[in-house]
């Protein structure tokens, strides 16, 4: 690694994001967020509803652009008004719903080299061969599911679990520069919540991916990754490095949200929920 | 009898392989990239009035064949545009290019509703001509029609498996994942108008080369047909991936047009044939319904587009 290793993967400069501009509906959902992320964090993202947690995560995914002014820069180059597609050259993602990151109605093999190719061309290439099964299969083997067993199998006839396990692969399998986990167990029952949580630890970790994982349990939060960043009204007011993050505990986090935006904590199901 | 049967086969196989082209274009948008693209009806005449005009000039029947396909995935292309960069829905952008593409072909044909090929040469001359068979017989619009449905299935049978075509498909399942995977899912949009439209028109281009004749009014009628095909192939064959699909929308339009022909040479008036298309669709359509009743399952409530 050696000078690699503190290399900013991600910066965003000044991101605002305002919807319905103008109206009575106006809604700032980002206010100015600068946050640097470098190479191997791997971060939690935590903040109650409507915080911007996942408008800032469709910003660095390029579903929409920030307003003018701000600046989205991945491993050194400024993406801001790149089209989605081609920021997810940068950028793979894990969504909340299993069934917005697989297409049901293809295979297992079919969506796997979809995923092959993110950031590269497709052309009149078979789109998968001999050896990219292989390779499909012995990235499915890693999880434990046996799907690398049922390559031509439609991914309609998986399970939630299998199918978010296999959106984990299909978000890292080209290994891109950043991978964003959008609340991406919170619609899976807690024990299938956790094999999946064991199973992104495991790949982050082989990969050495650097990860940004929204989530909306302050416990998760604090158990997984080096860095710890709580959002509040479309700005980060918290970003905690490892070695505080380490000693902290949950009522630590509700002190700290209540210092930083001097606000009452009162998100029960923030402390409640389990997944 | 027999020769009855026979013949009755043979003129089906030829009608189900020619509109089996249309078919194939239709599975393509509806069903693959999930476009329903209605504007079918205008480039099928479209094909059949640039054929028309380019071999009254005297072009070589096989380019001015070509050239009406390539005509109409320009067509795919418009139609796709519209719903792409100008976000209009496709159903509206199908029927907009229905209306336009009625003033386009007349303008195409020179301001004439009709354009007559009787004294001119077409591919069925030269295909004759070629294997030796006097102009005419069905053996050569059977052949014909199994060269472009054979070389059609081959060519889409591959593409869609290569890396552009797989994009395609999974674009018309999923277009936010795709757009996660890095494929511009407008693009593939375009792609597989153009290629559905190209098909239709080139089936236009034929099927006015086989009557001696291009009519403005011959897309009429045209969509329903091509529906009634891949509703029937879905219906009757339950296909799972590339090959099937390709085979099931041709071999909905042969039994689709096996149907209307049976039912013509059974006496039945030409005015009833919309009203068996009706009921084939329906049919088609209901069966797997009933097969769900009956077993008890749940039934959600149907789409309000396709």
């Amino acid at each position: 690694m050696g000078d690699t290793a503190n290399k900013n993967v991600l910066q965003l400069r000044d991101v605002k994001k305002i919807f319905s501009h103008g109206t009575i509906d106006e809604v700032t959902a980002l206010n100015g967020i600068n946050l640097t992320v470098q190479e191997q964090d791997f971060i939690s993202i935590i903040g109650s509803n409507g915080a911007g947690k996942s408008t800032m995560l469709n910003v660095i995914a390029g579903v929409f652009p920030p307003e003018r002014g701000g600046k989205v820069i991945i491993d050194g180059d400024d993406v801001t008004n790149l089209p989605e597609y081609r920021h997810s050259a940068y950028t793979g993602r894990v969504w909340q719903e299993p069934q917005v990151g697989t297409a049901s109605k293809m295979t297992i093999e079919e969506n796997l080299a979809m995923a092959y190719l993110r950031g590269k061309k497709r052309g009149l290439k078979a789109a998968s061969n001999k050896e990219l099964r292989a390779l499909f299969r012995e990235a499915l083997k890693q999880l434990g599911l046996g799907l690398e067993d049922r390559l031509n199998a439609p991914v309609g006839t998986l399970s939630g679990g299998q199918r978010q396990s296999l959106s984990l692969v299909m978000a890292t399998i080209s290994k891109p520069a950043i991978l964003l986990l959008d609340e991406h167990i919170a619609t899976l029952d807690p024990k299938t919540a956790q094999t999946v949580l064991k199973l992104s630890k495991m790949i982050i970790d082989k990969e050495k991916m650097t990860t940004m994982m929204v989530t909306h349990n302050m416990e998760i939060a604090l158990r997984f990754g080096n860095r710890l960043v709580m959002m509040h009204r479309g700005k980060v007011i918290v970003d905690i490095g490892e070695e505080r993050k380490n000693t902290l505990t949950i009522n630590d986090l509700v002190n700290a949200f209540e210092q930083a935006s001097g606000e009452k904590f009162d998100d029960d199901s923030v402390l409640l929920s389990h997944r | 009898m027999f020769e009855m049967i026979g013949g009755l086969l043979a003129f089906s196989f030829y009608e189900g392989l020619v509109f089996g082209l249309i078919a194939v274009g239709m599975y393509l948008t509806f069903r693959m990239i999930n476009f329903p693209d209605l504007g079918v009806e205008g480039s099928f005449p479209f094909g059949g009035a640039v054929v028309a005009v380019l071999i009254v000039k005297g072009w070589n029947p096989f380019i001015a064949t070509i050239a009406a396909a390539f005509a109409g995935s320009l067509v795919g292309v418009a139609t796709s545009m519209l719903n792409t960069k100008l976000r209009i829905p496709a159903l509206l952008c199908g029927i907009i290019m229905i209306v336009s593409l009625w003033s386009i072909n007349l303008r195409v044909m020179g301001n004439r509703a009709n354009i007559s090929l009787l004294r001119e040469e077409t591919i069925f001359h030269k295909i004759a001509d070629l294997v030796g068979i006097s102009y005419g017989r069905i053996e050569v619009d059977i052949l014909v029609a199994l060269v472009l449905a054979v070389i059609t299935f081959f060519v889409l049978n591959w593409f869609l498996c290569t890396q552009i075509g797989l994009a395609l498909r999974a674009t018309g399942d999923n277009e936010q994942m795709v757009r996660g995977l890095g494929s511009d899912t407008e693009m593939n949009i375009v792609i597989g108008c153009s290629i559905a439209n190209g098909l239709v028109a080139l089936a236009g281009a034929v099927i006015c080369q086989a009557q001696g004749f291009s009519d403005v009014g011959m897309g009429i009628g045209i969509l329903v047909m091509g529906l009634a095909s891949v509703i029937l192939g879905d219906a009757i064959f339950r296909p799972k991936g590339v090959t099937s699909m390709l085979l099931a929308a041709t071999a909905g339009a042969f039994v689709y047009r096996l149907f209307i022909t049976v039912a013509l040479r059974m006496g039945m008036p030409p005015g009833d044939l919309k009203l068996i298309t009706g009921l084939l669709v329906t049919i088609a359509l209901v069966i797997p319904f009933i097969r769900k009743k009956i077993r008890h399952e749940w039934v959600p409530p149907a789409s309000r587009l396709f």
